[in-house]
């Protein structure tokens, strides 16, 4: 590490920490999976959120129940940036397993807190350190041994407040929000946490530059995981059928849509006007979902790559036979099990193409909660306007972590259950061709089963079809077929949501972008902007396939840097297969780690690039 | 499937029929659909007719009916019948899973799936024991020729132990017994039959249709062209030579009085849930179809000793069907008003309260 430790006169360590370090800073607390210390680590969020200053929580957790480490990190924030930062600031070591390589990662000058029967493995002497006994503090506080191993994680809550300048009413209230009605826990977790608190203010000094004060950013927001604003989005978005098999990290977005659905969707005499299905496995979950969909239901499922890959065939069959069906991809790593609880963009490709024969699927790519709600009751209405499977990109990243956001509005766009006939359209109408162009849009007509009509009957089919729905392996009728699907996808071009853009004076490089990274990518143009002046165009996608908003930013920059977090530059592909004429302008800032990307690894990524074209001219 | 009473809206067919109607003043013909593209003589062909004969006798409303099914030649026929329902040939193996979503979808459709044993027993073996154990209210037909009519006659996870392939080779393997698997996941009406034999078969469909729940017919349907040769179980004159029926099998609609004495010592009704009966009347054997045990003792035999019995295996309690254990209102969630399916705005208010 070429960084070298500061010290002043005396000697001492100077803490990291910019002079100005009001209201920013990163905590990093190291535990053992299945300790409990989740409830830690949100009241910990919260107590900050509440003091009014902007924060986010990333958890990084491992695939396992208990007894391997896992990381969460708070990151407070002024100016509003919450995405991950590499580094922490202020470091927690309470596990054995991780305690040497949490050290080593350190920068001189930050800050660990480290449990006593830890402290031997540190052999640095370039960190501002504070031992802290919290095995001993403990006991006091929590009679009952058995819950000794939970009640510790608030103690370091405590210690923090301390150090930080944490108000101690958020703290209580955070606590007591936590627990809820659980009064019991509440009390002894408020008891623990202040002994933690006056046990720091006797023997540590509160941080000599990081500090918390009360501001009033974060008045009115709420914080919600991406999963559960999706499951939201799904019951407001007029859901009717759900089928699921359970995948990391897929689940809780299905569990967080079936609380809401029992919650508001049944009628006063309990009956659903839902169905929930636990399916056997990936196959069922979609076989259903097009079952359901084609038998008029707005039906969804939400899965990973693994689920995703399962579900290939049917996703074929909704797009040939033209049923509606929604997956919701919460993205991981790897097939197989891969990086299960690490998060990635790597379904992209996958997903836009899945299955076999010319196949394209539109994307949703929410870029935020509010996104996230909002598309997945969007993508209801699309699925059924467009007669095709839609799928909502989310990832790890944005579905299992904690983000603050405005309250979500209430959709105003009304349910839209695209072109259905009816039985008394069909007698008005006096014919009925399901794959009949009729508006020229690409988008026929279709009939429910149990439409009592018999001029609405129709045959559904993978294989060959004419208008009328009936069987044929004519090339002319094939073509003809999947040159109309071609058309609606073009369609389609015009029904999703639009991109965002955003500029900044002077910019002549362009940036696209879309999904989990548009927090660190705002923090990283602004940086590029102050600090190496560079001004930058950003244009966010919020769906594939792309329309001529985002054609036309790429025909207005020389340069266009397409950053996402997957190996293969996979949403730089799409777009070059749509643009090929600007193949070469597309330049890929690529982040795969397996970590949320964060702005750092974004400015570097584009000063790299800038400065690779620089040597090439 | 419980159908009970027509809906009051007027037949959809024929104002004037010209030949014999059923109840609800269909004929026959309004039952039929698009011409069969399968090999002349094959047993599909011959379950299609029955498919047909029984659904006009017992009087369904074409329209309130879904006909699924998964990939193979036996698929390809719910084309074949009920040219006036909405039809779905999904995917190989996968009928089991559609079935749920159409039932949770539209719980008022009559669903009549058409699988082969390929299709059921081999690729979409999971998915079938889930949907029995699950009980989607369905007729689901297997029409069993013991090898993969669609792929030129490769055995299927059906085919007898020692039976001889076309080309020559022995299956070596135990069959899969879908009756066996059904009657152990709980099914509430398991069926075996052969396509030969119409009379049975119609009985049984008709049962089927009268049952609200999964209701499995495994019938042995020849394939003419593939599997129909001296060695193979499943060929024509095998099946013809060992049928070994269980009982003689007749069916009394719920709309239909019992006109004919009954003789309790030679016969017993069974009655469905929506009246209907089906009466076993005593051959050989005194088998009694609603004894879980007997059935199980029943196809172990079957299977030790390869006879080909048929009739009505097992019928009992399988408890709710899917689309009541889902709890769903009576109306059909697929036409449901906006106003229905989305919650209003306090809700989302008082949702976000709890994020705060
Ligand atoms: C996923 C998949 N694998 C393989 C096939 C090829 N295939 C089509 S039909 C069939 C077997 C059908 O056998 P069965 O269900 O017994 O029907 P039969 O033709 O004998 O009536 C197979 C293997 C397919 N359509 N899909
Ligand atoms: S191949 Fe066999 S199963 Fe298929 S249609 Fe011909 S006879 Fe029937
Ligand atoms: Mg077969």
């Amino acid at each position: 590490m070429s960084l070298e430790v500061a010290r002043d006169g005396a000697g001492n360590i100077v803490p990291n920490a910019a002079p100005q370090a009001v209201n920013d800073v990163v905590i990093s607390v190291a535990t053992s999976n299945g300790t409990g210390s989740q409830s830690a680590n949100l009241i910990l969020m919260r107590s900050i959120f509440n003091m009014g200053i902007p924060t986010g929580a990333k958890n990084m957790f491992p695939s396992n129940i208990q007894g391997l480490p896992t990381w969460f990190t708070v990151r407070a924030n002024h100016s509003g940036w919450t995405a991950r930062k590499k580094h922490a600031d202020v470091v927690v070591c309470m596990n054995v397993e991780s305690v040497e390589d949490d050290v080593a990662n350190m920068r001189p000058g930050d800050t660990l807190i480290i449990n006593k029967s830890l402290y031997g493995k540190v052999k640095r002497t370039d960190l501002l350190v504070h031992v802290v006994p919290f095995d001993e503090l403990v006991v006091p506080v929590c009679p009952d041994t058995r819950l000794r191993k939970m009640v510790v994680n608030i103690l370091y809550v405590g210690v923090l407040a301390h150090l930080l300048n944490i108000d101690l009413e958020e703290l209580k209230k955070a606590i007591a929000r936590q627990f809820g009605s659980k009064v019991k826990a509440a009390e002894l977790n408020t008891k623990a946490a202040l002994h933690g608190y006056e046990w720091a203010k006797a023997n540590i000094p509160a941080h000599p530059k990081l500090k918390l004060q009360r501001m009033d950013k974060t008045a009115g927001k709420i914080v919600i995981e991406g999963n559960q604003a999706a499951g939201l989005g799904l019951v407001f978005g007029g859901l009717t059928f759900l089928a699921w098999y359970p995948i990391t990290p897929s689940s809780s977005l299905c569990e967080n849509a079936i609380d809401y659905l029992e919650e508001f969707r049944k009628d006063p005499d309990g009956k659903a006007t839902y169905a929930v299905i636990q399916a056997e496995d990936e196959i069922a979950s979609i076989g259903a979902v097009v079952g359901a969909g084609w038998a008029g239901a707005r039906s969804a499922t939400a899965t990973a790559g693994p689920g995703i890959s399962l579900m290939s065939e049917f996703a074929g069959l909704s797009y040939f036979a033209e049923i509606p069906a929604v997956i919701l991809d919460v993205q991981r790593m790897g097939p197989s099990t891969g990086l299960p609880t690490r998060t990635c963009q790597g379904d992209i490709f996958k997903a836009y193409h899945l299955s076999h024969g010319d196949c394209k699927h539109p994307l949703l790519l929410p870029g935020s909660p509010q996104e996230c709600f909002e598309f997945a009751a969007e993508s209801l209405n699309l699925a059924e306007r467009l007669q095709t499977l839609v799928f909502v990109m989310l990832d790890l990243d944005l579905g299992m972590n904690n983000w603050m956001s405005e309250p979500f509005a209430p959709i105003t766009k009304a349910i839209d259950r695209g072109k259905v006939l009816s039985s008394e359209d069909l007698k008005k109408l006096g014919e009925f061709a399901r794959y009949k162009d009729v508006d020229g849009d690409g988008i026929c007509y279709r009939t429910l089963p149990g439409t009592d009509n018999p001029l609405g009957t129709y045959f559904t089919r993978g294989t060959g079809h004419t208008e009328k729905a009936t069987y044929s392996e004519k090339p002319k009728d094939w073509k003809g077929n999947i040159d109309r699907l071609a058309r609606k996808f073009d369609t389609a071009r015009t029904l999703m949501p639009k991109p965002v853009l955003k500029t900044m004076p002077g910019a002549e490089v362009g940036i696209i972008a879309f999904g989990s990274t548009d927090m660190a990518l705002e923090e990283a143009r602004v940086r590029l902007r102050d600090e190496l002046g560079l001004p930058t165009n950003y244009l966010r996608l919020r769906a594939l396939p792309i329309g001529a908003e985002t054609r036309e930013f790429i025909a207005q920059h020389k340069v266009i840097y397409v950053v996402e977090q997957n190996r293969d530059a996979q949403c730089a592909s799409i777009l070059r297969l749509d643009c090929p004429e600007a193949a070469t302008k597309l330049q890929s800032v690529l982040h795969y780690d397996g970590m949320p990307i964060d702005a750092q690894s974004i400015i570097d990524g584009i000063t790299a690039a800038q400065k690779a074209a620089k040597e090439r001219s | 499937m419980t159908v009970g009473a027509p809906t009051p809206t007027a037949p959809a067919v024929a104002a004037k029929p010209a030949g014999k109607v059923n109840r609800l003043g269909l004929e026959q013909t309004a039952y039929k659909g698009a011409e069969s593209t399968l090999c002349a003589g094959c047993g599909h062909d011959a379950i299609t007719a029955s498919i047909i004969k029984s659904l006009y006798e017992y009087g369904i409303e074409p329209y309130r009916v879904a006909k699924l099914s998964g990939i193979g030649c036996s698929s390809k026929t719910t084309a074949y019948f009920l040219g006036q329902s909405h039809g779905f040939n999904s995917v190989h193996g996968r009928m089991a899973a559609i079935a749920m979503g159409v039932n949770s979808a539209n719980r008022n459709l009559v669903n009549i799936g058409v699988s082969g044993d390929g299709d059921t027993a081999s690729i979409g073996l999971g998915n079938f024991l889930h949907m029995v154990r699950r009980n989607v209210p369905m007729v689901y037909i297997v029409e069993n020729n013991g090898c993969y009519g669609l792929t030129k006659g490769q055995f299927s996870a059906t085919a007898d132990k020692g039976s001889v392939q076309k080309g020559g080779g022995v299956n070596e393997m135990p069959p899969i017994d879908i009756c066996a698997m059904a009657v152990q996941m709980g099914c509430g009406y398991v069926a075996r039959s052969f396509a030969g034999d119409p009379k049975q078969v119609v009985s049984l469909l008709k049962g089927a249709v009268a049952y609200n729940g999964t209701a499995v017919i495994d019938i042995v349907s020849p394939c003419v062209t593939f599997n129909n040769h001296e060695g193979s179980t499943k060929s024509q004159t095998y099946a013809r030579a060992n049928e070994d029926p269980l009982h003689e099998l007749g069916f009394v609609p719920f709309f239909e009085q019992v006109t004919v004495e009954y003789d309790p010592g030679t016969t017993k009704l069974v009655t469905l849930q929506d009246g209907s009966k089906i009466t076993l009347k005593k051959l050989e054997r005194d088998y009694d179809p609603t004894n879980r045990s007997q059935v199980m003792d029943l196809l172990h035999q079957a299977n030790k000793e390869q006879l080909f019995l048929t009739g009505l295996l097992y019928t009992g309690d399988a408890g709710k069907p899917l689309d009541e254990q889902l709890n769903l209102i009576d109306e059909p969630l697929a036409t449901l008003p906006a106003s229905r399916i989305r919650p209003p705005p306090e809700a989302l208010a008082k949702v976000m309260e709890t994020f705060k």
